[in-house]
């Protein structure tokens, strides 16, 4: 099919030659599992659980709270150990609400699991329930919940699926494989998908660097007419939500919109098979396929963990390091975060985990910036780095945002080309995080404001009441005295 | 092996392997050529100049990072006082003393670089500001042109006599020759036509023969210590486009449009303009274009700024020649084009993603 | 007609005198400006600048005694706002960013007097008599107010502590070369 340019991206060594050729395989149960209780995007879910209570695999254990949030599931069976707080798969090693798991070995579904003969037959409200009863967000690793992507049907008119298996990210093989070797159930899960947002046009994009995918994708699609398969350049950063769409479809989503206001949703292969588990098994999301790489892993692996699992399970069962790493990443390189230590939990949007090298890293000491203009050239939104950074570094965040600081993706690839090595992701996120904090910081300054007029007021009004109160006796005794006096003179 | 420690950073984590060394490297790489080549033409006075030029900037540059008490040894194997100081060589007399290279040192380095807050800071080309205040303030030694006399052969000056011209000062008699285009801007003064000046240049100019285009472009000719071979000075530019240090739009943009104006206002007065190739062939152009230009930190970032810039220098540098009292403009025009660098770039911003080029979102339109 | 000039001269003269009098023992004291900064500031009177409430303080900041970050609770923010209005650059170099106190209760020590909530200038204490009182970390501005209230001192400022959602990335350290 023809597809349209992209500005910008970079090409950095994909890597994935490490892990591509190596089967998915289930990791074994681990000893404990800590369920964080927000694995998405919007607000925390609250336990469902008490400490000590047995849960069948599938249970219940969270509920999610609001629009905008998801429930998460007893990933086996066993007992609860503890409803209490554990360090976060988040780079700023903080703990979070977490539930504790103690699985009794038996992985035993709980008998409510049932699944759906005939998807096609349901409302497709219905689907979105499901998807969203199931937990399950989006498994790019943006997390968001896919049952309220899936209802964007009724706020926008939408024509196309587009199915985001690009996997720029290098390293990263787990949606490659999950596309070669589960192909048909991957299908099933998007025609359900397209389905349930009642768009008739898929179309499922692959990067030419993995052609094993896009060829069993292929063969898996050609009984479907309404799918196509987009052969896309191998080039970071492609899988870009709105830059794929622009890359397929040759229009730009309008800045600050969702690629919905171009009538395009777009989903993750991971999360097409976890609709299509959901659906067809009644599975809510309890597992996901994770890519342990990088040159300090023993042995490069595509592995089906529980979510939950510690990374160190992960690590141990990939061999462990061969050489200490120079970063621990959750994540690809580009993007991904950096884990603050192993002990942390697998959660449903870690779509690997590398162990890096210094060599692979490359990370040198900052120059001052040569303005060179690289970084303008790389940028996929049509930013000036450069610029950015000299005004957040000078402590201009107004300045930044007039320049688009809060159109930036965070791809990275603007630091990845820079040849002076100046941390310019670092700069926008500090700065990104900075502006949140100050629009925080205002809300509460009318937040307080509000509330000191409220008590104010309140003050007011009792004081009120009581001088009424007073005047009110005072005449009651007034009249009580003269009627003495007037008894007294009679 | 149960905790990674490393300090927290953000992402990415994988890098190019381009480095602010790799890139002065390779522009060093590409002035090779034509170095040697004009080092060979103008014997070993040009070499001792362009020793010592190059000698004062490192030193002035460490002595600089030492009093601003930055790290020393990393700053300084940039590459970048090196550039500089090989960039204001090339754009020397050769066979100057050696005290206006090391004071060129002291313009480029000190007032127009360190001052500014060092690599990266400066708005004007540090190896263009010292030339132009060299050129103002010692207007006869750096106008003291020589013709070629090429190393090992017959009236080239012998290390001794090469010492004396350049750290004795003693120029000797009959050597010295205009260059073209200070010869065609002499006798217009005198009311010569510029087409009978080109073709008495080399007899008039003390040459022992008249250059023709092919000489100006391989450089065989009088000029600035690596100035001269355009064929040479075009070897390394194209290489530094095909490794991608810079793009081919300033160079192109210069040539072009000198090329152009001179072309047009030759056909319309052949006597008093002269031809777009001898614009392109003579003075610094091809350096100018490709190695000075070009220089990151004094043009602007965007493709379509430096596009503006390359022409606004083509422009300057044709009207300097042809009406200012200097017969060379490169170095005027590019330092006037400088200062306009900031106003170009915020004029030139690439347009955002999603959003018109006024900065407003996208209307929202579904197309079906 | 002399008469006529002469007394409208008189009474002009006397009229003109008194109102200059007026205007000038009789003038208003208060400045709008004032007014415009009170109504930027919190007001909840809290007093950690220095000045007995938010109206003393704004006065001092327009008349330049105060500089325009001395407001705490305001932060930055209110900072960036008055300096709006007053036309002055926001230094905040000279200023101690100090993280936010956030009153907390130990709930072992508290005897439910309710001295605390009933100082708190934004309900930001809940709680009834003899009931253990907790505090809201939203509402809570950090006054310090019912830390001096209380009686047991059973209430500690803490440090707001980070979440997921209000953490992000540090500013990158100053380069090394450069």
């Amino acid at each position: 099919m023809q597809l349209f340019n992209i500005r910008g991206g970079v090409h950095p060594d994909d890597c994935k030659q490490l892990a591509a050729h190596q089967p998915i395989e289930t990791l074994p149960l681990p000893a404990l599992l800590h369920i964080p209780l927000q694995q998405h995007i919007g607000a925390p879910a609250s336990p469902a659980v008490r400490r000590g209570q047995r849960v069948a695999k599938g249970d219940l254990i969270a509920n999610g709270q609001g629009a905008i949030s998801a429930p998460v599931h007893a990933p086996t069976s066993g007992r609860i150990v503890g409803v209490g707080s554990y360090p976060a798969h988040h780079a700023s090693g903080l703990s979070v609400p977490t539930v504790t798991l103690q699985p009794d070995g038996e992985d035993r579904w709980a008998d409510s699991i049932k699944g759906v003969a005939d998807p096609f037959a349901l409302e497709p409200d219905d689907i979105a329930a499901r998807v969203g009863a199931a937990g399950i967000v989006g498994l790019g690793g943006a997390t968001f919940p896919a049952a309220v992507k899936l209802n964007l049907r009724k706020k926008y008119q939408l024509h196309t699926l587009v199915i985001n298996g690009a996997e720029c990210e290098p390293y990263l093989t787990c949606d490659d494989r999950l596309m070669r070797e589960q192909a048909d159930a991957v299908i099933d899960g998007i025609r359900i998908m397209a389905y349930a947002l009642g768009v008739t046009r898929i179309i499922i994009a692959i990067e030419n660097n993995k052609p094993e995918a896009q060829a069993a994708m292929t063969v898996a699609a050609s009984q479907h007419s309404n799918i196509q398969i987009a052969h896309l350049p191998t080039r970071y950063p492609m899988g870009s939500e709105k830059h794929l769409v622009q890359a397929l479809t040759g229009q730009e989503t309008p800045a600050r919109g969702l690629t919905a206001d171009i009538g395009v949703v777009v989903h993750n292969p991971a999360t097409a098979f976890a609709v299509h588990e959901a659906l067809r098994f009644g599975y809510p999301l309890v597992a996901r396929v994770v890519t342990v790489s990088g040159g300090a892993i023993q042995q490069p692996r595509n592995v089906r963990v529980l979510l939950g699992t510690r990374v160190q399970d992960l690590l141990n069962y990939c061999g462990g390091f061969t050489v200490q790493p120079t970063q621990l990443l959750s994540g690809g390189p580009m993007m991904g975060q950096p884990l603050p230590s192993t002990r942390v939990p697998m959660v449903k949007g870690s779509n690997g985990v590398l162990a890096l090298t210094a060599t692979e890293v490359n990370t040198q000491p900052s120059m001052p910036c040569i303005r060179c203009g690289s970084c303008i050239q790389a940028c996929p939104c049509g930013l000036v780095p450069l610029d950015l950074a000299a005004h957040t570094r000078a402590g201009e965040l107004e300045g930044a945002v007039k320049l688009g600081l809060l159109d930036c993706i965070g791809c990275g690839s603007c630091a990845y080309v820079c040849p002076s090595h100046l941390p310019l992701v670092q700069f926008f996120n500090y700065a990104k995080g900075e502006m949140a904090a100050r629009g925080r910081a205002k809300q509460k300054q009318t937040e307080t404001k509000r509330l000191i007029e409220q008590r104010t007021a309140r003050i007011e009004a009792i004081q009120q009441a009581k001088r009424e109160a007073m005047a009110a006796r005072k005449r009651e005794a007034d009249a009580k005295k003269k009627a003495a006096a007037a008894s007294a003179s009679s | 092996m149960s905790d990674v420690a490393s300090i927290l950073q953000s992402g990415p984590f994988a890098h190019s392997t381009n480095t602010v060394q790799r890139t002065m490297f390779l522009v060093l790489l590409a002035l090779t050529p034509a170095t040697l080549f004009n080092l060979y033409l103008f014997g070993w006075p040009s070499i001792f100049l362009f020793a010592v030029t190059i000698g004062s900037c490192v030193v002035l540059e460490g002595i600089a990072l030492l009093l601003g008490g930055r790290p020393l040894m990393r700053t300084l194997t940039d590459g970048s006082a090196i550039l500089t100081g090989w960039l204001l060589a090339m754009t020397l007399p050769p066979w100057a003393p050696w005290w206006i290279g090391m004071l060129g040192a002291v313009f480029a380095i000190l007032l127009s670089k360190q001052a500014f807050g060092g690599l990266g800071q400066n708005l004007f080309n540090p190896a263009m500001v010292a030339r132009v205040a060299l050129l103002v303030s010692f207007p006869v030694v750096m106008t003291a042109w020589i013709a070629p006399h090429p190393l090992f052969t017959d009236g080239a000056p012998d290390i001794t006599q090469s010492i004396a011209i350049t750290f004795g000062g003693e120029m000797p008699d009959g050597v010295t020759a205009a260059t073209a285009l200070g010869y065609v801007k002499t006798e217009l003064s005198r009311g010569i036509p510029v087409s009978q000046s080109l073709i008495e240049y080399g007899r008039g100019s003390n040459l022992t023969y008249t250059p023709d285009l092919m000489d100006l472009a391989t450089g065989y000719k009088p000029g600035s210590l690596g100035e001269t071979s355009a064929i040479l000075i075009l070897l390394g530019g194209l290489y530094l486009i095909r490794k991608r240090i810079i793009t081919w739009h300033i160079p192109a943009m210069v040539l072009g449009t000198l090329f152009i104006i001179g072309t047009a206002f030759n056909l319309l007065d052949s006597s008093r303009f002269a031809p777009g190739l001898f614009h392109v062939f003579s003075g610094a152009t091809f350096l100018g274009a490709f190695f000075i230009a070009t220089d990151y930190v004094t043009s602007p970032v965007s493709i379509r700024g430096q596009i503006v810039f390359g022409i606004g220098i083509g422009l300057l540098t044709w009207v300097i020649r042809t009406f200012a009292g200097y017969p060379e403009g490169m170095a005027f025009a590019v330092l006037l084009m400088n200062s306009l660098t900031p106003i170009i770039d915020q004029y030139t911003r690439p347009r955002l993603f999603g959003r018109t080029s006024k900065g407003e979102p996208l209307p929202i339109k579904v197309q079906a | 007609m002399l008469s006529a000039i002469v007394s409208l001269f008189i009474l002009g003269l006397t009229l003109g005198g008194l109102l200059g009098l007026a205007a000038r023992y009789l003038k208003v004291e208060g400045n709008p400006l004032t007014e415009q900064l009170v109504a930027l500031l919190p007001g909840s009177q809290c007093g950690q600048c220095g000045y007995p409430g938010c109206g003393p303080a704004a006065e001092a900041m327009a008349s330049g005694t105060a500089r325009v970050t001395i407001c705490r609770p305001g932060g930055r923010a209110v900072a960036e706002d008055l300096a709006a209005v007053l036309g002055v650059s926001v230094d905040m170099a000279g200023v101690e960013e100090k993280p936010l106190l956030i009153a907390h209760i130990h709930e072992q020590l508290c005897i439910g007097c309710t001295k605390c909530f009933k100082r708190c200038p934004t309900d930001a204490i809940m709680g009834a008599n003899n009931m253990i009182h907790s505090v809201f970390t939203d509402a809570c501005i950090g006054c310090e107010k019912c830390f001096e209230a209380c009686p047991t001192e059973c209430i500690e400022m803490r440090p707001l502590t980070a979440t997921l959602q209000t953490w992000y990335w540090p500013k990158p350290l100053a380069l090394t070369a450069g």
